[in-house]
């Protein structure tokens, strides 16, 4: 067992027991604090498959922003019977039964599928997924080019490494980001009194 | 079983997937369902590295999707809070069981 399947069933382990507190936890501040170490572990996921910049991200968006505004949101919601919220015993049994059915239907559906060789490659750094985000598309060849490429799918060497362009989806992404931040804003504002003084 | 592979990721994508699911399913704090729909998002995007790390030809695919997942759950976050804040501020209350106006 090397450092890396120690390190991944460590952190695993950490984010699991996250997610199920997350559920089982009555309180609802709790809970805030379950999620913080979830997403984090999360995160920690995403650098051990080499991701370097996507855990970076979840540690800078979703621990660093959407994280505190939850919080946010629990501690102007939370007001003394809105934090500790019960439901009932056979409610509880309904949801953990179709829970554990549901998780056994995905795991067996996993362990038994043949996903083929998978072989741990080099993930794309934070250079080709920013160049992608800009719609940079390879400019030089990965190969050598010997005349005009032609549609040759035989030859074994792939002559130019086929790069998709995310600018039109990283530009709707932003927009849509900037319309939903203006319109919530706009759905959270302070309301004023109608025909009052302001 | 010492060898860690895509079959382990994607388990633990999938407690990720059914611990959100119930607790959207369970939870009658407005905020804990949001809670459970973060949960829900972070396993798919574990999923999306995991094939994009063990799959050479999802290598950059993988990644940036679990880039857009992030950016918009940030922004799925903003606007159910928004809403919160003024089911709350009409209601004075977060339990979704008495937002029950469009019951037919």
């Amino acid at each position: 067992m090397n450092s890396d399947a120690i390190l991944f069933y460590a952190i695993a382990a950490l984010t699991s027991v996250c997610a199920v507190a997350v559920v089982v936890s009555q309180n609802i501040v709790r809970a805030a604090a379950w999620l913080l170490f979830a997403l984090a572990g999360t995160a920690g996921i995403f650098f051990l498959l080499n991701a370097d910049f996507l855990g970076a991200t979840q540690l800078l968006v979703y621990v660093g922003g959407t994280l505190v505004l939850v919080v946010f949101g629990v501690m102007l919601t939370a007001q003394g019977p809105f934090i500790n919220m019960r439901i009932g015993a056979a409610e509880w049994a309904i949801a953990t039964t179709v829970g554990l059915l549901l998780y056994a239907v995905l795991a067996v559906s996993l362990v038994q599928i043949n996903m083929g060789k998978a072989e741990p490659g080099e993930m794309a750094n934070s250079e080709n997924i920013g160049l992608s985000l800009l719609g940079v598309k390879e400019a030089t060849p990965v190969a050598d080019v010997t005349g005009v490429p032609s549609g040759d799918t035989m030859s074994d060497k792939p002559i130019y490494r086929n790069r998709m362009s995310y600018l039109l989806p990283f530009e709707i992404v932003s927009v849509h980001l900037l319309v939903v931040l203006i319109g919530a804003a706009y759905l959270a504002r302070a309301k004023r009194r109608r025909g009052g003084s302001l | 079983m010492s060898d860690v592979g895509l079959t382990h990721y994607l388990l633990l994508g999938a407690v990720l997937f059914v611990c959100g699911a119930v607790c959207m399913a369970t939870k009658r704090n407005a905020i804990g369902i949001l809670m459970g729909v973060e949960l829900v998002l972070n396993g798919a995007s574990i999923n999306f590295v995991a094939f994009a790390h063990f799959n050479r030809a999802f290598e950059m695919e993988g990644q940036v999707f679990a880039l857009f997942v992030i950016v918009l759950a940030a922004a799925e976050a903003a606007v159910a809070l928004a809403i919160v804040l003024n089911f709350y501020n009409n209601h004075a209350t977060v339990d979704v069981d008495t937002a029950e106006e469009l019951k037919g």
